[in-house]
């Protein structure tokens, strides 16, 4: 284990440990571009010089492998001279063009010229080497040749991630530039990861293009939805507005990437939202207020298990729902109704679809959680809709947009066998269409909890914003409904659930929020 | 410090003739007339201008009704960097961007809407505007109006003048 000083800091670091990630550990930022955490070292950029004591030459921080009683200097005059040096190289032939660069406010080139550069540019601007803008290369990437300081992050990208290797360097010199092979275009789920790991504006989003300025954004750390991968990601938003995922690194689950698929699925909390509490009586839709709604559901669903017993009434649970949650509707179905027909699926419309990065088939946060909370899948949900098929069924509390795998057309045959149905969904879609009572839900941007991935971690996701329009939180709408059935449920808030649920239930015994913290924690097997 | 009571002299009790404002009257008729007889024989003088008829004229640095610029081609010269609404204390500046039919310009204002109700006339969007595609120079006050609706003003409206 190599000691060494920087900036007179001494730091002890395993060997093999480069310079410029010993200086992180003592939080010294060393300035860099094409260095990459997660990806191969280049050392082309030439941004993370510094001086090294016996060295005649200075060294570039990213690729030197620190030595015993290494003296590294990085606020040195010359350091600084030879930085800037660099970074007016950079600049060169910059185009200037920030005010219609999405990258402004997050760029590598603004943030080093504020601390390295401020200098005016010595070379005139007719002398500029042009090249092409706006270049659509496929996938989610818009590129822009000009802005681009010759990196190779994103050629390292494709060639050590993915492995499509559809990016690379062309021309010599001044005219050199990244582009895709004449005809083709990005082909590979992760395109998304191009516009991240970009240090500048070259590669942007063409999903974000013009949406929206970087630094009007707030971001909470949360967890992508689209599969049972449960990447962590960073969401984005502006007022109740969701404008994009970043993702944020955890090596246990998807280091530092996330696919294309799920990048879009922030606009599920965006578009065709349920947005206010209704019934639905002969057909029509009728608003109806949370004071009224909630003591009616409770009525029909005793009322159902009065007159015909508590077979005849069902819960399906959604594995969209957190662990906190889904706890609760276990207890309601359980405690409350008594009823065994209880079950979920994590199938869902247009599910299946893998590769061996990080998609996976199961398109729900939480499926592992909903089992190892004693839901059934599988058989049990089969079961249930054969009795709903069969008419057995004479009041169902639904969780969920979607019933299973279903079409529009069979969910709505299958509901209508059903005299009371009530929803507590985030969208729109088959099942609001048939429900008699819908009630609106926070969607996981306005609500915090955890969920479960494939593999047993469970991981927190955090409330960004207080839910849209009149929806509510779905553990205090399952307190109210409980309590209308004649519990007295005193939860507040996620964390006081997870506090019960961490004491009954065996996976998640002894965890807290604490002990889950920024990277998630196994639940026991 | 420490409160103490400080005792302020009351107002003089006043005799009666002074209760009267007898005297007092007639002196501020006499102002009356020396300004009306005065404006009778030198008109030149009055303060008083006729709007909105007759407008004053504005010193050059005044912060009036905004304008768009154009392009020599017409278009809007503004590029919806969002640094005006950035700066804007008011927040009263709502854009809304998108991809211009001109490639060479690349990003336009889809929606460029100002409310005046709420704009401040402070000129810090004319300051923060990176390609000078708003001005302030029109010499105009903001015009009143019969709705808020009217008083918000779009696109359209800012680039006529």
């Amino acid at each position: 284990m190599p000691n060494l000083t920087i900036d007179g800091l001494a730091v002890g670091v395993p060997e093999g440990t480069t310079i410029l990630a010993a200086a992180k550990q003592v939080g010294i930022h060393i300035p860099h571009y094409c260095y990459h955490t997660h990806l191969s070292i280049a050392g082309n950029c030439r941004m993370c010089l510094v001086e090294v004591e016996k060295f005649p030459k200075l060294q570039t921080a990213c690729s030197t492998v620190v030595t015993e009683g290494m003296v590294v200097r990085t606020d040195t005059e010359k350091v600084r001279k030879a930085v800037t040096g660099v970074l007016e190289f950079l600049l060169i032939h910059h185009p200037i063009d920030c005010p219609i660069c999405d990258q402004a406010g997050e760029c590598g080139l603004q943030d080093y010229y504020m601390v390295y550069g401020l200098h005016r540019s010595r070379y005139a601007l007719e002398d500029k080497v042009h090249k092409k803008k706006v270049q659509d290369i496929g996938g989610q990437i818009v590129l822009d040749a000009e802005r681009c300081i010759l990196c190779s992050r994103c050629v390292r990208f494709l060639d050590e991630v993915t492995g499509t290797r559809e990016l690379n360097f062309f021309q010599r010199g001044d005219h050199s530039e990244i582009s895709i092979f004449p005809g083709r275009p990005l082909d590979n789920n992760y395109t998304g990861n191009l516009a991240d790991i970009c240090p500048v504006g070259a590669l942007t989003s063409k999903d974000f293009r013009f949406k929206c300025r970087v630094w009007l954004l707030k971001g909470v750390e949360s967890i992508c939805t689209g599969c049972a991968r449960g990447c962590n990601i960073a969401a984005h938003f502006k007022g109740d507005i969701l404008y994009r995922y970043k993702p944020r690194v955890n090596d246990a689950v998807n280091r530092a990437w996330m696919c294309d698929f799920g990048r879009l699925e922030y606009k599920k909390a965006n578009d065709a939202r349920l947005l206010a509490p209704f019934v639905r009586e002969g057909g029509r839709e009728k608003s109806a207020s949370w004071g009224a709604i909630v003591p009616q559901v409770a009525l029909e669903l005793s009322r159902a298990v009065e007159r015909e017993g508590a077979d005849a009434v069902a819960v399906i649970a959604s594995p969209q729902s957190s662990n906190e949650e889904l706890y609760l509707v276990r207890r309601i179905a359980a405690d409350r109704l008594g009823t065994k027909n209880l079950a979920f699926t994590h199938r869902t419309p247009g599910d299946g679809f893998s590769d061996d990065l990080l998609v996976l088939a199961d398109k729900n946060p939480n499926s592992r959680g909903a089992k190892l909370l004693g839901i059934p899948d599988g058989e049990a949900f089969d079961a249930l809709i054969g009795k709903i098929a069969a008419g057995r069924i004479r009041a169902l509390l639904l969780f969920g947009n979607v019933l299973g795998a279903f079409t529009e057309g069979e969910t709505a045959g299958l509901l209508s066998k059903v005299p009371f149905i009530a929803q507590v969904g985030t969208n729109t879609g088959p099942v609001s269409k048939a429900a008699h009572a819908v009630l609106p839900s926070a969607s996981f941007a306005e609500r915090g909890g955890t969920f479960t991935n494939h593999a047993g971690r469970v991981q927190r996701f955090h409330a960004g914003f207080p839910p849209r329009g009149k929806a509510k939180n779905v553990i205090e709408l399952l307190c109210d409904l409980a309590n209308g059935l004649g519990a007295d449920w005193t939860f507040t808030g996620e964390r006081s659930v997870f506090r019960a649920l961490s004491e009954t239930e065996t996976p998640f015994r002894g965890m807290t929020y604490e002990s889950v913290g920024a990277f998630g924690q196994e639940a026991a097997r | 410090m420490a409160i103490g009571i400080k005792k302020v002299a009351r107002p003089r009790k006043m005799s009666f003739p002074e209760a009267l404002y007898l005297v007092e009257i007639v002196k501020g008729l006499g102002v009356t007339m020396r300004h009306i007889l005065g404006n009778i024989v030198r008109q030149e003088g009055i303060k008083t201008i006729e709007y909105p008829e007759v407008r004053r004229v504005m010193p050059p640095r005044f912060r009036g009704r905004h304008r768009l610029m154009k392009r020599q081609n017409g278009a809007p010269r503004c590029v919806a960097c969002f640094c005006c609404p950035t700066a804007c204390p008011a927040k009263c500046i709502t854009i809304v961007a998108g991809e211009s039919p001109d490639p060479a310009v690349e990003k336009y204002p889809v929606r460029f809407d100002i409310d005046m109700l709420r704009c401040v006339f402070c000129g810090l969007c004319v300051e923060a505007c990176p390609v000078d595609a708003i001005r302030m120079d029109t010499g105009w006050f903001t015009p009143p109006d019969d709705t808020r609706e009217k008083l918000i003003f779009t696109i359209e409206t800012l680039l006529e003048k």
